[in-house]
């Protein structure tokens, strides 16, 4: 029987009839063979089907299903001009901003294990990554250079947008967001240096909250600040700082600010971003230049 | 004289003014880049300008094309498969970077000890900069707020609708020279003077010139009201009574308002005939409302006196030219 259906070319069942298994090894065999040639096309795969969603025969179809069907690449459209992929147009620098934000969350919640933000603690903390910790050297020197590099990333991303006029309309205001943007990433990196707790962070987080102390109004130092009773004790430096000097309540504010209100604050921010990014049409361009003989009045 | 190379180069392979030494070479590159670019776009409108024929069906840009081509290409793969790419690279720059320098870190916070210079961050030096030369409300709370709204403004006062989406200098001239002119004529120009240049003290020290915290500065800086003498003796005779003790505020005070206002009124004039001197900028201007106006020669007057405050204290050591109780200027 099991010779039989073979030699028809049939698949499978061999040594199987009724439900039965009669010949054992035949089985083992036929089975086999079946598996490797399923393994060999894995896009037909259940496991694969229930991961992607959609097959991987590459047809239009698929291609575009891919980037709709993913929530991470959701974000993205199905499809794009041909010629804003080009590396000379975007400079990629707004990518490279959002990849060092990931990196940056991901080696912050990696180094917020082995960080106390405690005036007793967070020196020694440092230490011990830099030398106890597994990689963890390369962890906060990571995290450090990607803050760094992430400031520049974002800085030439806007010069980008300027030079090709992207602020323009419709995109005004997403401009306005970008704008936002630098502020909290530049506000990031700031309070992130406060937090090894050492000479470095602690004067230059002096000279920046001094600076607060002279805001109009609600610092003891500014314009009709004292005709408003301020005082070293209530003003707006006082609320940066907990306390009227950098000390431990600055670090605890310094190290909520870094690790979970402006992280918030600049996801949401990133959100509109993107969003409008798509709302106002994709990418600027590169688009047909206008000439001067066509502007209207 | 022989400089101090050496310490240049310490403070240029500091750790944490790589990123300044890295943007030297960025910000050019980029410059040139983007520039590049907007002359290739604009050879290609002035060709379609003098050829209304072929700006019919010309496809008016300076990419490549082919008429069978598609016009777009698919996310998956064309677009990730660079993202892809580019974020490789990205990684690979970090982990050389963080496996070949240290972060930075000094001995434990300490009150009592002050750091000489006390510097703030890198990004933040050109505040710092500004510092020195304004009251702190105005170089630490009211500039950046200028620069914050300024910049969240551009959209709106730029009427301009050419070179939407495409590199050009031909058709922005002015808006390209006033952001560069902003972004790398002032703020990466403090930020390398707050770098290299603002040594213990925060005191001047030419590159090379031995940073020496033992080192004097002599105060030669004056006000503008002391080099004409303003000291209210003849303001007194006319002031009643109870006011003649102030009579030298009173002077100073009433004296500075002249040459703010000059300032003023003679940059407002000359930002309205640049913005007006050839025929293309004269359209765009007629496009224009009051408010945008009013707002761009506002944020335009502004931005420039930084640069004339600058030119001001170090050449002409002059150190305000308007002194009240409330604000020095």
């Amino acid at each position: 029987m099991a010779e039989e259906n073979r030699a028809k070319g049939e698949v499978g069942l061999a040594g199987e009839d009724d439900g039965r298994i009669h010949d054992l090894k035949d089985w083992v065999q036929v089975k086999f063979h079946e598996q490797v040639e399923e393994l060999k096309r894995p896009e037909d795969t259940q496991l694969y089907k229930a991961f992607f969603r959609v097959g991987r025969i590459d047809e239009p179809r698929n291609r575009a299903l891919h980037t709709l069907n993913n929530l991470f690449l959701h974000i993205h459209p199905t499809k794009v001009n041909r010629d804003a992929v080009r590396y000379s147009y975007t400079w990629g620098m707004g990518g490279i901003s959002f990849y060092l934000f990931l990196v940056l969350f991901f080696t912050g919640v990696m180094l917020m294990f082995y960080y106390h933000p405690s005036e007793i603690q967070a020196y020694r903390d440092i230490l011990d990554i830099q030398n106890s910790v597994p990689f963890g050297l390369q962890l906060r020197n990571i995290h450090r250079w990607a803050a760094h590099l992430m400031i520049i990333a974002v800085w030439l991303h806007m010069f980008r947008v300027f030079l090709t006029g992207s602020y323009k309309r419709p995109r005004q205001f997403n401009w306005c967001i970008g704008v936002m943007l630098l502020v909290f990433t530049m506000l990031l990196s700031f309070t992130g240096y406060l937090l090894p707790d050492d000479q470095l962070g602690f004067w230059a987080v002096t000279v920046g909250t001094n600076m607060a102390r002279a805001t109009p109004l609600i610092g003891h130092e500014g314009p009709f600040g004292p005709q408003l009773g301020m005082t070293a004790y209530n003003d707006v430096r006082f609320a940066l700082l907990g306390g009227s000097i950098v000390g431990s309540n600055a670090l605890l504010r310094a190290y909520i600010w870094h690790c979970i209100a402006l992280p918030a604050m600049i996801s949401v921010f990133f959100g509109v971003h993107f969003w409008r990014v798509r709302k106002d049409g994709g990418i600027s361009g590169p688009s047909p230049v206008m000439l001067e003989s066509e502007m209207h009045e | 004289m022989l400089g101090n190379w050496h310490q240049l180069w310490v403070i240029a392979s500091n750790p944490d003014n790589v990123p300044v030494v890295a943007l030297i070479v960025l910000v050019p590159f980029f410059t040139w880049f983007g520039l590049r670019q907007a002359k290739a776009n604009d050879r290609l409108i002035e060709k379609l300008e003098k050829d209304p024929e072929l700006a019919r069906t010309h496809h008016r840009k300076t990419q490549p094309y082919h008429a069978s081509w598609q016009k777009e290409v698919h996310v998956w793969p064309y677009l990730l498969r660079i993202e892809l790419l580019a974020a490789i690279v990205v990684t690979v720059i970090l982990l050389v970077w963080a496996l070949t320098i240290n972060a930075p870190l000094e001995e434990l916070a300490n009150a009592t000890i002050t750091m000489n210079p006390a510097k703030a961050p890198w990004y933040f030096l050109g505040l710092q900069e500004m510092l020195e030369y304004f009251d702190p409300w105005i170089a630490g709370v009211l500039m950046p707020t200028f620069i914050i709204l300024g910049l969240m403004a551009i959209p709106f006062i730029d009427e301009n609708p050419l070179g939407n989406g495409y590199y050009t200098y031909k058709q922005r001239r002015f808006a390209i020279w006033t952001f560069i002119a902003g972004f790398e004529g002032m703020w990466l120009v403090l930020t390398l003077i707050g770098t290299f240049i603002r040594g213990p003290g925060f005191m001047w020290f030419w590159p090379t010139q031995t940073w020496d915290p033992d080192r004097i500065e002599f105060l030669t800086t004056r006000n503008l009201d002391q080099i004409f003498g303003i000291n209210g003796k003849w303001l007194a005779h006319i002031l009643p009574a109870s006011q003649q003790p102030y009579a030298e505020l009173w002077a100073k005070g009433l004296f500075g308002i002249i040459p703010v206002g000059l300032y003023f009124i003679f940059a407002a004039w000359m930002f309205y005939k640049i913005i007006t001197s050839t025929p293309f900028s004269r359209r765009i201007f007629s496009r224009m409302s009051l408010l945008q106006v009013v707002v761009m020669e506002l944020l335009l007057v502004v931005m420039l006196a930084l640069p004339i405050t600058f030119f001001m204290r170090n050449l002409l050591r002059i150190k305000y030219v308007w002194e009240t109780p409330w604000f020095n200027l």
